[in-house]
């Protein structure tokens, strides 16, 4: 590759409070389509992660096969990162979380990569709940592969080609909601105000966080009458509200008042602010997410924000009831039961 | 009218319904001649069903400790009508027909060369039981106590063994005791007893242990440090995660805290669950997985990435009958080669070939410092027959000096103290290279695995020639691996012999009773049974240094045949197929009678052949 990002950093960058600056966030220089959105997202990434002082070897990022899971590259450079193979990533992820429970993991897929050849694996990693951040970079249509419509394409949009959709859009964050997803959030690649405190949020939430985020592919369904273009989720985006994460600060408690804000305090004691809330609208209650979302989809709006987020989340690790140490940090003394037991089961068989 | 006679040696098939707690009885039946000291192999043959069809439970006494399955039925114990007619059929000229007489036997069944033993067990029931349901359960009980007399059996033995099974139910106990009784005293009253085969103590069983390979797998993967499962259920490999599970609720359990030191995941499908296991395994943890052949076609395209990518993997496959479905609760070694090969592109894959439950356990501890040796997937090749079925087998056995072997794994030091790290550079030129594991180091040691083509540094490269180093190193890597596998074990002969045998597996019980067989009517073969792919310079020089070469295997093609071929060039004339895949245990007479058969007449011919 001829694309080189120079090591040199000047030495007045501003540092995080574990020492180290956004561009040590930073992965390679991306060889996606100028102007795509998923670049966008890598950018929110790196910031969220800056932003939240995350020690880049404390967190490994995964991802299927498609354009979108070629990003983990382009960004966190000093975290382990896993390419697996295609709609099959999140096996990967619930193996690797198994066997450390200590690790932030930040999944990376695309709307080919979960909506068709990986759902059976999206839907059971829900269920399943394991901790993680699941972000869906969504332009409803396949990159890699020139441009085919993909299973979240809208009915009636129109591709490259111009030919209209016949098929129903599967929505991912209705179904994550159906599923009884803990974090269910929308967002835009165009809007990094709303999708870092997202990312951030997602990432200190004890369970699995979905994030399906509108990224337009510039090349294959940026065109008119698509409804995954910049233009048209301009246009047509409705946020339920602003979000503000604040780390760490726990005199606040829940409170809602409608049509302006609402803290929901995390396990952890950050705090995620809501303000400017839709009416009938109240992010720890799924029934009147679910409700505002089919209400969104009537109107042809594309609703964005943080949808729904259960506080009492339980993860995999507390559902298994496995130790706090991670499995895999366990050795010989801890695991093997030694020669005089199994001569006690030896006993058993004769 | 002829009357088999047999001490210690003969075949007792039982032919029962399945979900009636018959499986329960005829085990103590086993396990009571097994405490006589007498060597024994049971079988179970099984439908895939829960309730309601045909089964057989088959159990091969011989006192010399020939453990393969025996082809015959001396003494058929039958309480399933449905089946009878068969069963009555399939019983050796002279042998007994132990049957419920309470409903008069169909005058057409009829032989008159097998003696029909009839014990009213239904009747028997309902005179002394009220429930229903006990008059179901304890037929049972009452054909055990009428073969206790019939064989000549130490009814105490089965006494103990009773309250043991009931331990936890004491009530039970003497109900049991009291049908046994009446089976007992029944035949006392009615036959003359003992029958022609009978029991006599022996003290041949050693310090021998009844158990099957699942549950020996599933203690392997304990003691070998597993901390994660993912699995999904299949036949016949499902009991191998629910014996680890069984023993990790004993012995893994955190005494303060009450919590596990172990995850099983039971996964969506085989796919996930090998995915789940490269997850673990890549981030630092032991893993495993069980499944069968329909497992292995889904988990393919994992396993190539695990073998490009250089990820530990251990998957045990509990082999069945195939193609597709096939035959899911019969025994077979059919997926030699798509276990060898699994998944597309250049990949071939370490095998483990256990042929008893002590070697499920050695080789299951094995694989596991394997994986991690070798950074690959390895696979321990079981089989229903091995898997599900109780074999008699040398004790467990661990050495409390052992250390795992985790292999080539950088802690944040040994980064600290390196100028360059490359996750695919061949430092020690022995094709296996160092790997990092998430978490380890904040700014050293990082890098990306993927199932795409990389550089020694892990980065995405379409260069030819540095994808040609990097697969041809994995094949150095294949070299090494040689060094690390089990040896074969040999069973060469005084007497020089051109000819030899090669077997794998379960079919070692009927190959070694065939090859004494063989010797006795004049046919002297060298013996070797594989333990491994890749094969090392051992299994090379036997082949070369013998002329023909008999290759026993359970499958239709011969797979493992095409595999030595394949793998070391042999002239395919030098190895002569005999092969046995009804979905049964092969037998030592299928094996003599198919060697008698293909065996060179003249020595001319040898070298005809051969040529």
């Amino acid at each position: 590759m001829t694309y080189v990002r120079p090591n040199f950093r000047h030495p007045g960058l501003p540092k995080n409070k574990v020492g180290f600056a956004k561009a040590d966030y930073e992965g390679k220089i991306s060889t996606l389509c100028a102007g795509c959105g998923h670049d966008s997202i890598s950018g929110a990434i790196v910031q969220a992660c800056f932003e939240m002082s995350i020690l880049p070897h404390q967190l490994a990022k995964l991802s299927g096969i498609g354009c979108s899971s070629k990003t983990p590259t382009y960004f966190l450079d000093n975290s382990h990162g896993f390419n697996s193979v295609h709609g099959r990533m999140p096996s990967i992820a619930t193996g690797a979380y198994m066997a450390n429970r200590d690790l932030i993991y930040l999944g990376v897929s695309g709307d080919g990569d979960t909506a068709s050849i990986g759902m059976g694996q999206f839907v059971h990693s829900i269920r399943k709940n394991m901790n993680m951040v699941y972000i869906v970079m969504n332009n409803g249509c396949y990159g890699l592969t020139k441009g085919q419509d993909s299973a979240t394409a809208d009915f009636g949009s129109v591709n490259k080609a111009g030919e209209k959709n016949v098929f129903p859009a599967i929505d991912l964050v209705g179904m994550a909601m159906e599923l009884e997803a803990t974090f269910v959030g929308r967002s835009f690649s165009g809007d990094k105000e709303q999708l870092v405190p997202m990312i951030k949020a997602a990432m200190s939430h004890p369970g699995f966080a979905f994030i399906d985020v509108i990224s337009p592919c510039v090349t294959f369904n940026n065109n008119k009458g698509s409804t995954k273009s910049y233009d048209f989720v301009r246009e047509h985006m409705e946020a339920t509200s602003t979000i503000d994460f604040v780390p760490h600060k726990d005199e606040i408690t829940v409170s809602y008042i409608e049509g302006q804000s609402a803290y929901v305090t995390l396990h952890d004691g950050s705090v995620i602010h809501l303000s400017k809330l839709s009416p009938h609208w109240y992010p720890q209650d799924r029934k009147s997410a679910i409700n505002r979302l089919q209400e969104a989809k009537a109107k042809g709006e594309v609703l964005t924000g943080l949808l729904y987020i259960d506080t009492n989340s339980k993860d995999l690790h507390e559902l298994q009831r496995t130790v706090k140490k991670p499995l895999n940090s366990l050795r010989e003394e801890e695991l093997c039961p030694g020669s005089q037991v199994l001569k006690r089961i030896n006993e058993e068989y004769r | 009218m002829l009357k088999v006679s047999a001490v210690n040696d003969f075949v007792v098939r039982f032919a029962n319904v399945n979900g009636t707690g018959s499986a329960s009885a005829n085990n103590m039946f086993a396990k009571a001649v097994f405490r006589m000291g007498i060597p024994i192999s049971p079988k179970n043959i099984f439908p895939s069903n829960i309730q309601g069809l045909p089964t057989w439970f088959e159990v091969r006494i011989n006192e010399k400790g020939y453990l393969g399955r025996r082809a015959g039925v001396d003494l058929m114990v039958c309480v399933n009508p449905e089946s009878m007619a068969n069963d009555i059929a399939s019983v050796k000229p002279g042998g007994y027909f132990v049957y419920d007489n309470t409903r008069k036997l169909h005058k057409e069944y009829l032989r008159d060369d097998v003696h029909f033993i009839g014990i009213p067990m239904m009747q028997l029931c309902m005179d002394h039981y009220a429930d229903p349901r006990k008059q179901q359960l304890f037929k049972n009980m009452v054909y055990v106590g009428a073969l206790a007399t019939l064989l000549d059996m130490d009814v105490n033995i089965i006494k103990v063994i009773i309250s043991e099974q009931f331990e936890k139910k004491p009530k039970l106990i003497s109900p049991n005791y009291q049908a046994l009784q009446l089976g007992i005293d029944h035949a006392k009253e009615n036959y003359e007893c003992p029958l022609g085969v009978r029991l006599e103590r022996r003290n041949n069983v050693g310090d021998h242990i009844l158990i099957d390979g699942n549950t020996a797998s599933g203690l392997g993967a304990i003691y070998a440090g597993a901390t994660v499962a993912a699995w999904y259920p299949i036949t016949p490999s499902t009991s191998v995660v629910k014996a680890f599970e069984k023993y990790a609720k004993k012995l893994r359990i955190d005494q303060e805290t009450g919590q596990k030191k172990y995850a099983i995941i039971q996964a969506e499908d085989e796919l996930a669950a090998m995915g789940m296991v490269i997850g673990a395994t890549w981030n630092g943890a032991r893993a495993f997985t069980a499944t069968s052949g329909p497992g292995v076609s889904l988990m393919s395209e994992f396993i190539g990435l695990a073998y490009f990518a250089e990820i530990p993997v251990v998957l045990i496959n509990v082999q069945r009958g195939g193609p597709s479905t096939g035959m899911p609760t019969r025994t077979q070694q059919p997926d030699i080669l798509s276990s060898a090969y699994a998944s597309h592109g250049d990949t071939k894959h370490v095998l483990l070939f256990p042929s008893t439950p002590a070697e499920c356990f050695e080789h299951t501890v094995a694989a596991f410092d394997l994986a991690d040796r070798l950074q690959t997937p390895i696979i321990v090749m079981s089989d229903l027959d091995l898997g599900m079925n109780n074999h008699m087998s040398p004790p467990l056995e661990w050495d409390d000096s052992k250390k795992y072997d985790l292999g080539k794994v950088l802690n944040a030091e040994d980064l600290e103290n390196m100028e360059v790290y490359g996750r695919y550079l061949d430092v020690d030129d022995d094709g296996v290279c160092y790997r990092t594991i998430p978490g380890t180091h904040p700014t050293k040691g990082s890098f990306f695995t993927r199932g795409t083509s990389r550089d020694e540094y892990a980065q995405y490269t379409e260069d030819g020639s540095v994808y040609v180093r990097i697969v041809d190193r994995i094949l150095k890597k294949w070299e090494t691996a040689k060094d690390y596998v089990p040896v074969p074990v040999f069973r060469i002969h005084d007497i020089p012999s051109q000819c030899g045998i090669i077997f794998f597996g379960t079919t070692r019980y009927a190959a070694l009773e065939a090859i004494d067989m063989l010797e006795a009517e004049g046919i002297i073969l060298d013996g070797m049974r594989i333990l491994a792919f890749p094969f090392n310079k051992m299994v090379e020089e036997f082949i070369e240094n013998h002329e023909k070469i008999f290759v026993i295997e359970q499958n239709r093609d011969a797979q493992f045949r095409s595999l030595l071929i394949n793998e070391l060039e042999v002239n395919p004339k030098k190895l002569i197929k005999v092969l046995n895949y009804d979905g049964k245990p092969i037998t030592a007479d299928t094996i003599k009678n198919q060697i008698i058969e293909k065996y060179p007449s003249s020595p001319q011919e040898k070298t005809q052949t051969a040529s």
